[in-house]
């Protein structure tokens, strides 16, 4: 990963188009070994839902999605110049 | 009267106030050695009341032992010491003089055995951290810290009031679990609130603490919020409706950290969610949540102080550079910054093997153990957006994101060796949590460590980070603020001022037009009359008055002659 003599030699190794394409492709098996795992573990879910199969999964990922969809909405109303309150 | 210890808050107050008479090298052995002097003086205080002083009427408990008090007093300790490593250098030797005082206030307040100790203490916090907000000598901060002062010290008023009508009702000064019902334990509910930043009055935390110096804000993390915790924890635990209020405070710190830009503002935000976690706990009132949110409260300092130890000296090595919109790409000459950043991150978000991890998720044990399924399935969610705007938002578009060009190098060793020692805590806290499961309020037996936990865990978290990176093109950063609470007093409050007072101002010039009206006529008339030409300011001659006299007495003459 250190050979730097093929690439730019001001970009860092860990900006590198093909280190970024690298974290990607690492990180969606990541999340893929994950979601497997619950094939693999025994819950002892304090409700019915939370034992469900890949809730943990989907669940962090669909709330995250709305929060930032929220804010987002939010922001239409609230958003100003960061120099509002300067005069 | 019984004295059976000294206080370890005054300890620290008064070497803080000390501090700015000293010279270079005592100065540095006392803000090295006092905080930790202090550590060692928390752990003798037994359990009870341990010094007693006459006030009026009253027995004052000034240190009153037991173990919520120790845990809370004790990450005081430590993060005075940490805080003053960073701050070692700092030239402006008043901020370390205020932090001391205002660390030492926040001591006092968890030794407090009754609401009168808890109320000085308390108003002494308040001026310390003012102190510590001017101490960065920016106009923007001096605005601020006035602004921050104007709420605690209508904060203060409302727990003097509250306090006061407490103890007109009860008869007893003693600082102890209430239940809010009756207008004394509202008011000093509602005063706690205002210092943990509960709605509505959230916007001054992120309005004022943001405005500290480099190092000055770290320390602000540390006390109010969590001595607000501290008081929460032994006065109203398992109150329903600090459930509602955290689960609300958790996610407006979300939300406003994910349009924000100024990185300490983010983590300011982030500071009330973490907060909204604790009081969340308190409301849920069980042994596992007040374990809980304690715990949490301990090793939140921890992290929040090494995320804005971080940001910090970002600050300090960029000259001032606090926006997410100028920075980026730092990672490739501040490893060390970016490192600690990082773990600070990954604790905050509760990552398996950090502090955040082995403490909040007593919080969700607790709900869910007691079946609160919605809060539940809120602090889940919630959980995952700490990640979000806390956990990957700060370090990608400080240390990473583009690259801004800026190189500036890690802090000096002082300021290393306080983030070192913290992320060291961070990470020691997440593997051994034994101790500090040593020292909380109720014995527990709670295990964090369990493979579903673990996985499940995990799960949430990366799916957390995932939907960051999905949704980053939306997520990109503008030179924007959002409007908060602060809104009300600093555009609205100004708005119906003008409006106000211009009615004001034409009633006020119209009376004293009509008053200075009569007052006109009034020395118009005077003059008229006995003025220079007035009627009765005129000389008459002496035969004008000799001949009118002739005539009166001529007139008498006949009438009396006619009588006769």
């Amino acid at each position: 990963m250190n050979d730097e003599t093929e690439l730019p030699k001001d970009l860092h190794w860990l900006v590198r188009p093909s280190t970024i394409k690298l974290l990607w492709r690492g990180g969606f098996v990541l999340l893929a070994i994950l979601v497997l795992a619950d094939f693999a573990i025994h819950p002892h879910a304090a409700f019915g839902i939370d034992g469900s199969f890949g809730f943990y999964s989907w669940y962090g990922l669909l709330t995250c999605l709305a929060m930032i969809v929220f804010s987002k909405f939010l922001a239409i109303f609230l958003k100003r110049k960061d120099t509002y309150y300067d005069d | 009267m019984m004295i059976d210890a000294f206080p370890p808050g005054v300890i620290l107050v008064l070497g803080g106030l000390v501090l700015p008479f000293a010279s270079t090298q005592i100065r540095y052995a006392i803000i090295l050695l006092l905080p930790l002097y202090v550590l060692w003086s928390v752990w003798q205080i037994g359990d009870g009341i341990q010094l007693a002083l006459p006030f009026l009427e009253y027995e004052l408990a000034v240190v009153k032992g037991d173990a919520l008090s120790r845990i809370f007093a004790t990450v005081f300790a430590i993060m005075a010491f940490a805080g003053g490593l960073f701050a070692l250098k700092q030239e402006q030797v008043a901020e370390l003089a205020a932090a001391f005082v205002y660390a030492g206030s926040a001591i006092g307040v968890a030794f407090a055995g009754d609401l009168i100790t808890v109320f000085i203490f308390w108003e002494i916090m308040a001026l310390g951290s003012t102190m510590v907000i001017w101490a960065a000598r920016t106009p923007e901060s001096y605005k601020a810290a006035m602004r921050y002062l104007m709420i605690h010290l209508l904060g203060g008023v409302i727990l003097m009031i509250g306090v006061i009508a407490h103890v007109a009702d009860s008869g007893s000064i003693t600082f102890q679990a209430m239940t809010p019902n009756s207008i004394g334990t509202w008011l000093i509910l509602a005063g706690f609130l205002i210092n943990a930043g509960a709605p509505p009055l959230t916007a001054w935390l992120p309005d004022a603490y943001p405005e500290g110096s480099f190092s000055g804000t770290v320390f602000l993390s540390a006390f109010t919020t969590k001595t607000a915790v501290y008081v929460l924890l032994r006065g109203f635990p398992g109150i329903e409706i600090l459930i509602y209020i955290g689960v609300f405070m958790i996610f407006y710190g979300i939300i406003y950290a994910l349009l924000e830009n100024d990185m300490r503002r983010i983590l300011s935000y982030s500071i009330i969610n973490q907060v909204g976690f604790m009081i969340t706990g308190i409301g849920i009132g069980t042994e596992m949540a007040l374990n809980g949110a304690a715990a949490h409260a301990f090793t939140h300092i921890i992290y929040k102080a090494l995320l804005l130890m971080s940001a910090g000296s970002v600050m300090f090595m960029t000259g001032g550079k606090r926006k997410c919109t100028d920075l980026g790409g730092l990672f490739q000459s501040m490893p060390i910054t970016c490192i600690c950043g990082i773990i600070g991150a990954l604790a905050i978000s509760s990552f398996p093997l950090t502090s955040g991890f082995i403490s909040k998720s007593m919080i969700a044990q607790a709900a869910g153990d007691e079946n609160l399924f919605f809060v539940w399935m809120c602090l889940a969610a919630a959980s995952a957006g700490v990640f979000l705007h806390a956990g990957i938002k700060f370090p990608w578009f400080v240390f990473f994101q583009k690259d801004s060009g800026l190189r500036p190098k890690d802090p000096p060793w002082n300021m290393k060796a306080a983030m070192i020692f913290f992320a060291f805590l961070c990470i020691g806290l997440g593997v051994l949590p034994g101790p500090l499961y040593e020292i909380l309020p109720f014995s527990t037996s709670y295990e964090p460590y369990t493979v579903p936990h673990v996985v499940n865990q995990l799960q949430l978290l990366l799916f957390a980070g995932l939907s960051f990176f999905l949704a980053l093109p939306i997520m990109k950063r503008t030179l924007t603020i959002s409007l908060d609470w602060d809104f009300f007093y600093r555009k609205f409050g100004v708005w119906l001022m003008r409006f106000l007072t211009r009615g004001v101002v034409e009633m006020r010039r119209d009376i004293f037009e009509t008053l200075h009206g009569w007052v006109q006529g009034i020395i118009k008339a005077t003059i008229r009359y006995h003025g220079p030409d007035g009627i009765m300011a005129r000389t008459n001659a002496v035969g004008g008055s000799v001949a009118v006299i002739i005539v009166m007495l001529t007139l008498f003459m006949l009438v009396f002659y006619w009588q006769v």
